[in-house]
């Protein structure tokens, strides 16, 4: 590594001060001290021309390259940047990151394709042009130095940078002729290698930017500063839907700091001041009234009779049909049954939502964490009135996302309304811990009915699988919808696709989904949909294995011949963990799998629930297919991670709903996993090539099913509502 | 005016006697490595040292630092952020998105200080701080290698 991550401290002058000439706008000229991981803004370097929108070569040797996705915490910006570096064929310690700006995208007419990241996208959906663009830089450089020597560029190698013509014995190095690669044209085409010749993709690297956190140096939202900063404490009406009634801004405005009581919006006040605890203490002093609106009665009961009033509805929308279930279900020898449901859950990153922004009447500018800069791009020029050509979107690194940071830019709008009243002055918007926990963008609430037709020798003739709950695209995002259909609801239950598909063939069956939107706002919550189908689905074939006298793994096998790659990583963890041994004393196992994202994972559980109901995992075995593992380090890190996230709403994870607002406010009431409870993860992981999948999501959805399965060996008892710790698992 | 002793440094610090350390050392002192998180000692992410032992300085006021205490904040815990707990972080990238990590370092730096040899079953009891990425495997087995250097915390 070149540990410049300390020392680099760009500012986004060079770039802002040239780009605002060129806009006829103004340039506010901060200094802003941030060095996002190993990134940089574009232009702070020294003038280095580009070889291509993703390679900048400095005369240094430093090479460049630029992330159009956002990194919080999965490894993004080392995975891309390996497939860069790859195909660049550069020194691997040599190499720095830059983030390019929305604003900069939207210029060049999207050179650096989406900048979303969710989905588990990072990887499987921008591999090919950023190798490509790796490719291309290498070419070009290459073919500059062919050109100077007048050799054919065919006649060249480059090893780690260096660029040799061995027939004369001549060599010279990236930087050295970077400036009169960039002048050259691109290549009309590359050809990639092949993943088995990689050498810097596909290694278990470290990621590119580590050191900056261990020691206060990296620059979250949280902790972003510009000269004459002021900062924004806010709160919205407690129930979705209600506004501002009234404050009284006169009850605070002489309190130490305050520089402005204001209303945001129609639902939202806040105090600016000083410094943000002067903001929140002002805050919490002030009187608001709220008309809280058409949802004040609405609670977690209500809802749930919602849901349950969809399980029997009649009219639903199909994800998945095959033959005849209820002709199955009549002539079943068995039929079982059995209703399941998930709560809301709140993200809870580790850093609230925040903003920073200032807004004059010409030109707005955001700094903010955010998993989609465009996005934040889109809602800034929306609130501020302007067109996106006069916004700018600064991405800082973020202090989680898991889905909050991507769909919606709530706080973005709300602080650069602040800002809009206060024309030049910067303005840091800060939730607090209660405002994040209390007005997120919620995994949506669901329940499951399962009806299976076994037939006389325990096989399962039929199933019908009938959700019903929120859809997150009707919503957040209703242009996705498909003829009223929300698609990412039956993630995971799809009859074929690269994407997100069953791993059972059954003959009679139907799979199909009862709307029902509650006023709460849901989110893609990371795992999304996939979490509760594989819950639902995984659980209940633990159930009809069960019902059959049959081994659950043999059970699943039996109806995964059509299914080689769910079976595989199933296979995996069965042979992993020991399935066909007895576990160790008062341990019992569970299993599951389950495809999404692109990828195909499993999951096995040991566990031991002690006779006054104490459930301990012992240990986690997990596989994963995702086609092609970019840095299987990474993926080892994501893997066990999943398993907090995914065993933490299992476990403990409760949003509910009382008088229209949801209950829960910190991590006092909404407890997530300790280290204390954290089990031993032995991640397997299995990339069996033509495909790419992805690896930040698909793993949480294998977490519950299978500790769940486990608890239920334990215990013979079947936790189908979560989280778990509602049910008593105390021996009778 | 009060004044504080953070990183070796003495400063004069303007702000209400009942403004939590956490806002003063972030907000006065502009060290911002120390995170808020939750505000209610739940999470750890504030966690600093005072006098050697990690304190959540979210839930301390300002009234209650009492002159003369000695405040180290993860920018002050070692010159070059080479304390044994950060090397043993960088070896084993710990990190994911990184925001709880200052305060998982300090609680883990503390506690060796206090015990240098800890089993896993005190780690998991005495580190209660809260990682939303799922960093826990790893920050135990960094504690781990960090006490095999054999080198306890400081500050």
């Amino acid at each position: 590594m070149t540990g410049d991550t300390h020392s680099a401290r760009p500012t986004r002058r060079a770039w802002i001060t040239g780009a605002a000439a060129a806009a006829g706008c103004f340039s506010l000229g901060f200094h802003v001290p941030f060095a996002p991981a190993r990134g940089e803004t574009l232009g702070a370097a020294p003038a280095a021309p580009e070889v291509n929108a993703w390679v900048v070569v400095r005369p240094d040797e430093t090479v460049v390259i630029r992330i159009a996705r956002s990194e919080m915490g999965q490894g993004t910006l080392t995975g891309l940047a390996q497939l860069v570096a790859e195909e660049l064929g550069c020194d691997w310690s040599r190499v720095t990151t830059e983030y390019p700006t929305p604003g900069q995208n939207l210029a060049r007419k999207r050179v650096w394709g989406d900048f979303s990241t969710g989905g588990s996208r990072g990887m499987r959906d921008s591999h090919e042009y950023v190798r490509k663009g790796g490719a291309a830089a290498r070419t070009m450089l290459v073919a500059a130095a062919a050109k100077g020597w007048g050799v054919p560029p065919a006649a060249c190698q480059v090893e780690r940078g260096v660029i040799t013509h061995a027939a004369s014995g001549r060599s010279t190095t990236f930087g050295a002729v970077a400036a009169e690669a960039a002048k050259l044209e691109p290549p009309g085409d590359v050809v990639l290698k092949d993943p088995r010749d990689w050498t810097i993709a596909g290694k278990p690297l470290k990621r590119l930017d580590t050191l900056a956190k261990l020691d206060g140096s990296q620059i979250y939202g949280l902790d972003l500063t510009l000269p004459g900063m002021l900062n924004a404490a806010i709160r919205d009406c407690p129930v979705t839907g209600g506004t501002v009634k009234s404050f009284d801004a006169a009850a605070v405005s002489g309190l130490p700091g305050v520089k402005r009581v204001l209303q945001v919006g129609d639902s939202a006040v806040a105090v600016v001041a000083d410094t943000f605890w002067r903001a929140k203490t002002a805050l919490d002093a002030l009187p608001i009234t709220w008309d809280e609106g058409p949802n004040a009665a609405v609670s977690s009961a209500s809802i749930a009779a919602t849901l349950r009033e969809g399980l029997d509805a009649p009219d639903a929308f199909v994800g998945n049909k095959a033959g005849d279930v209820e002709g199955a279900l009549k002539g079943a020898a068995k039929v079982v049954e059995a209703v399941y449901g998930v709560p809301f859950q709140n993200h809870a990153t580790m850093e609230p939502m925040n903003a920073t922004a200032v807004w004059t009447p010409e030109r707005c500018e955001v700094w903010t964490p955010t998993q989609n800069g465009e996005a934040a791009l889109a809602a800034t020029a929306d609130a501020a009135g302007l067109p996106a050509t006069r916004c700018e979107v600064y991405k800082i690194h973020l202090g989680g996302g898991f889905g909050r940071r991507g769909a919606t830019h709530d706080w973005v709008r709300q602080v650069v309304l602040i800002a809009r009243e206060m024309p030049g002055t910067p303005i840091k918007l800060i939730w607090t811990r209660e405002e994040d926990m209390t007005h997120g963008r919620y995994h949506p609430v669901t329940q499951c009915r399962l009806r299976a037709a076994l037939d006389a020798d325990g096989n399962l003739t039929g199933l019908h699988m009938r959700i019903s709950g929120q859809s997150i695209l009707a919503s957040i995002a209703p242009q996705r919808m498909v003829n009223g259909r929300d698609p990412v609801t039956f993630q995971g239950l799809n009859p074929s696709g690269p994407e997100a598909a069953i791993g059972y063939t059954i003959p009679n069956l139907l799979i199909d989904h009862a709307m029902r939107n509650p006023h709460i706002i849901p989110g893609f919550w990371r795992g999304v949909n996939l979490n509760p189908n594989a819950i639902y689905l995984e659980c209940f074939l633990d159930e009809l294995a069960h019902a059959a006298g049959q081994d659950p793994l043999d059970f699943r096998l039996k109806l995964m011949g059509a299914h080689p790659k769910h079976r595989a990583v199933l296979e995996a963890v069965a042979d992993r963990i020991g399935w066909r041994t007895q576990p160790p004393e008062g341990v019992q196992r569970g299993l599951c799998q389950t495809m999404g994202f692109g990828s195909y994972v499993a999951g096995a559980a040991e566990v031991s629930v002690s006779e006054s109901g104490a459930l301990k995992i012992h240990r986690i075995v997990a596989a994963t297919d995702p086609g092609h593992a970019v840095n299987p380090q990474q993926i080892d890190a994501q893997i066990a991670g999943s398993f907090v996230y995914g065993l933490s709403a299992a476990l403990y994870g409760a949003c509910t709903v009382k008088d229209g607002r949801i209950e829960q406010t910190n991590f006092d009431t909404y407890p997530v996993m300790r280290m204390d409870a954290m089990p031993a993860v032995e991640a397997i992981i299995m990339p069996s090539g033509g495909f790419w999948g992805g690896v930040g999501e698909p793993t949480i959805a294998v977490a519950a099913p299978a500790v769940l399965n486990a608890v239920f060996a334990a215990t013979g008892k079947r936790v189908r509502q979560l989280p778990l710790r509602d049910t008593d698992l105390r021996r009778a | 005016m009060a004044r504080l002793t953070i990183n070796g440094v003495v400063r004069e610090v303007d702000a209400e006697p009942d403004t939590p350390l956490l806002w003063v050392i972030r907000e006065q002192a502009g060290l911002t490595g120390t995170k808020y998180g939750c505000g209610i000692a739940q999470c750890g992410a504030c966690t600093v040292h005072i006098d050697g032992a990690a304190v959540r300085s979210c839930s301390v006021p300002l009234s209650a630092v009492e002159p003369g205490q000695k405040i180290v904040t993860i920018e002050g815990l070692a010159p070059g952020g080479d304390h044994p707990v950060q090397r043993a972080w960088a070896q084993l990238d710990v990190p994911q998105c990184g925001f709880c990590q200052p305060g998982m370092i300090m609680a883990s730096a503390a506690l060796l200080a206090q015990n240098p040899r800890p089993s896993d079953a005190e780690i998991r009891a005495e580190i209660t701080n809260i990682c939303r990425c799922g960093t826990y495997n790893r920050v135990l087995a960094g504690i781990k290698l960090a006490a095999e250097g054999g080198q306890s915390g400081r500050g």
